[in-house]
């Protein structure tokens, strides 16, 4: 492996405008995944229009920042008030608050942020060996290649989508539909632009995602009730004691090493790591019971390994321009508007990014590590911020950022209709991940699609012709028949019962 | 394909069966297993759902289902207009209407399953308050081009902090004056976004 572009990355990273973006990235990451309401990829989408005047890798080191930042935040609350920030810190909360009542938080957040930090960046490292050789491995893909990794990537983010299967499959098909608005790129035909001038170039994706994850989730949080955020005042004894540090450090370890690989899978993610890491811990402790009474196994578990997952995520997007979950899908935007395209030729082509971005991680790491165990106790003041002053300062950012994209009052006129209908879409139980997610592939999807069918001369078995591209389509369309094959066991079961029953 | 009792759940994603296959047969002897912490989980977001309101029932299920089919029929009758090609030419019509197909069955699907569905939620009085804010919204743009951001953008951070958020009137006036004066400084003097304003 040739070192040099690596070390040329630190170089990057190192200059003082990228080290003030990747702190600026942290920090946010942090405060919104302490604050309730809007999660990390609602902030990336909001802040998308800030990122236009930077250059590609300052931008992706700072979004890159919000991602990881908010698994470190996330932690805060789960431990505190048993209110996960983010979704990958739910299981943090059983563990994490047991040890916060019996007044030992500091131990939970100080073996938390170790765990976060040692996941982070042994999830680095492995993103850095692995990235270049499946980058390489996925040059040769063609047409039916993509065709077949960018609907098994859909699929997977779908299937595992928080809510409805079915309600996450529609959700990605509305934004395959949306990704044809305009101008054909074959024939040059107008798709569904309702002789709109604006619409003749296409949907813009800046106010797709600010509008969906960004309005969305602000006008659907308002229809909750407020309940009143009690901020304990002082979190004590963040270092945690060197008993504390030998119980986790398997945990930590395992947690590492599970988190990278869930995080590489499309749909995998920070959440579903997490899930299993505990999942892990709690089946190989010697006393199981503990858990959920307060083991520093069940915050240390979790936390690595949503920290794992969250860089390791980035190796579909950055290696294969598949993005593998919604907070990517929205760098991945971030990437194109940049006019940079994530795909196998990045690491060769683009070094000075793909490493730059990659190295800037440890950096991030570790200053998260000082905020999280020094500063703590400034973050857990910010818990203060209500929730209803905030909303109306992020919807005139939303409303005016957007504006400033292109100078379009249009884009205003979208970003509210797109806030609407994901706010519908929250509220009817569709998640809007899937749809952004499809729409930033969708013009991918149907170009290879196309370019393949011509290759194959119409005949669609020629997929299954080609190893790779054959092989993914037999896993999609096992996890497409899977949740059919599933109900119908269900169903068998439930009509076996009554039968044996009356055997009894 | 056999999937251990406890990842039935999730099966689908690799996460589900990698969870799964770490307890499989304990799964059934020892209940504290994968089971009880997919419980654990779904109670700790059924917490932060507290504040939300119930349920819609079927009805709005299956109107909810039917507005998919009809959405998925609209897309459908627009990629016929664009030229359907075959699978061997394929035209501009033919990517959308694959996709308008799907989403016609499975908006069907929906509808099958709709008595079953629990995931809408009923729109309750305080679903007005989310008009209310996309009203303000609405102002914003209609009349930022004739007078600019600043009375719009006050007028809209006063709103969803006195009436959307219940907040003091003191509060309210302050921080939504200090919140235009801000974006003042940093997008017109700072930035010099050109950005329609009064001043």
């Amino acid at each position: 492996m040739d070192l040099t572009p690596v070390i040329d990355g630190f170089g990057v990273v190192l200059e003082p405008t990228n080290l003030l973006y990747c702190l600026i990235g942290v920090v946010i990451g942090m405060l919104i995944g302490v604050l309730p309401g809007l999660g990390p990829a609602a902030t990336i989408a909001i802040l998308l229009p800030l990122t236009f005047g930077i250059e590609p890798v300052t931008a992706i080191i700072m979004l890159a920042g919000i991602f990881y930042g908010a698994q470190y935040g996330g932690t805060i609350t789960s431990v505190l008030l048993r209110l996960p920030g983010e979704a990958s810190s739910v299981v943090t909360v059983f563990d994490g608050h047991a040890l916060a009542r019996q007044g030992k938080a500091g131990t939970a957040l100080g073996i938390a942020a170790i765990g976060s930090f040692i996941g982070g960046t042994v999830s680095i490292i492995a993103l850095s060996l692995l990235a270049p050789i499946v980058a390489s491995f996925a040059l040769d893909f063609g047409p039916p290649e993509y065709t077949a990794l960018a609907l098994l990537g859909i699929l997977l983010v779908s299937t595992v989508s928080s809510g409805d299967r079915l309600k996450a499959v529609i959700a990605a098909c509305v934004g395959l539909l949306l990704a044809t608005v305009g101008r054909d790129g074959f024939t040059g035909a107008e798709r569904f632009t309702f002789s709109n001038l604006s619409l003749a170039d296409g949907l813009d994706f800046v106010p797709i995602a600010m509008g969906l994850f960004g309005l969305g989730e602000i006008l659907y949080n308002l229809e909750e009730r407020h309940r009143a955020v009690q901020a304990p005042a002082t979190v004590a004894n963040v270092w945690p004691s060197r008993a504390d540090l030998r119980q986790s450090a398997g945990a930590i370890g395992r947690g590492s090493v599970l988190g990278f690989v869930l995080g590489i899978l499309p749909g995998g993610g920070a959440t579903l790591s997490s899930l299993a890491a505990y999942a892990l811990e709690k089946r190989r402790s010697k006393h199981p019971e503990r858990f959920g009474q307060g083991a520093v196994e069940g915050v240390a578990a979790p936390e690595t390994a949503n920290n794992a997952a969250a860089t390791s995520s980035f190796i579909p997007l950055l290696t294969l321009g598949i993005p593998a979950n919604a907070t990517m899908a929205v760098i991945f935007g971030a990437l194109l508007i940049q006019g940079v395209s994530p795909g196998p030729q990045l690491v060769s082509q683009e070094p000075e990014l793909f490493w730059g971005v990659v190295n800037s991680m440890y950096i991030g790491n570790i200053l998260l590590l000082i905020m999280s165990i020094p500063l703590v106790g400034l973050f857990v003041r910010i818990l203060r911020v209500r929730a209803t002053v905030l909303a109306p300062i992020t919807v005139l950012i939303t409303l005016v950022g957007v504006y400033t994209v292109n100078n379009d009052v249009f884009d205003i006129v979208l970003v509210i209709v797109f806030g609407a209908l994901g706010y519908l879409m929250k509220k009817l139980g569709f998640d809007p991940g899937p749809l952004v997610l499809a729409f930033v592939l969708g013009s991918l999807l149907e170009d290879s699609l196309r370019r393949s069918l011509l290759i194959f001369d119409g005949d669609v078995t020629g997929f299954f012709t080609r190893p790779i591209s054959g092989v993914l389509l037999v896993v999609f369309i096992l996890v497409a028949a899977l949740p059919v094959l599933q109900g119908a066991r269900a169903r068998r079961r439930a009509v076996a019962r009554p039968d044996t029953r009356e055997l009894v | 394909m056999t999937t251990p009792p406890g990842g039935a759940h999730r099966a689908g994603s690799p996460g589900g069966q990698a969870a799964a296959g770490a307890a499989p047969a304990a799964a059934d002897s020892v209940p504290a297993t994968i089971h009880d912490l997919e419980e654990a989980v779904h109670a700790v977001e059924a917490a932060e759902h507290e504040g939300r309101p119930p349920a819609a029932g079927p009805v709005a299920n299956v109107v909810i289902a039917a507005a998919v089919v009809l959405l998925g029929i609209a897309a459908l009758i627009g990629s016929g207009r664009l030229g359907l090609g075959s699978a061997r030419v394929p035209d501009s019509g033919t990517w959308p209407l694959l996709v308008s197909i799907l989403v016609v069955v499975l908006g069907i699907g929906l509808i099958a399953v709709a008595r079953k569905t629990s995931d809408a939620e009923r729109f309750t009085r305080t679903s007005w308050l989310v008009l209310a804010g996309l009203a303000t919204m609405v102002v914003f743009v209609l009349v930022i081009e004739v007078i600019g951001f600043e009375i719009p953008a006050a007028l809209l951070s006063f709103v969803w902090l006195r009436f959307l958020g219940g907040e003091g009137w003191r509060t309210s006036i302050v921080v939504s004056l200090g919140v235009v004066a801000a974006f003042y400084v940093i997008f017109v003097a700072a930035l010099s976004v050109p950005i329609p304003h009064l001043f």
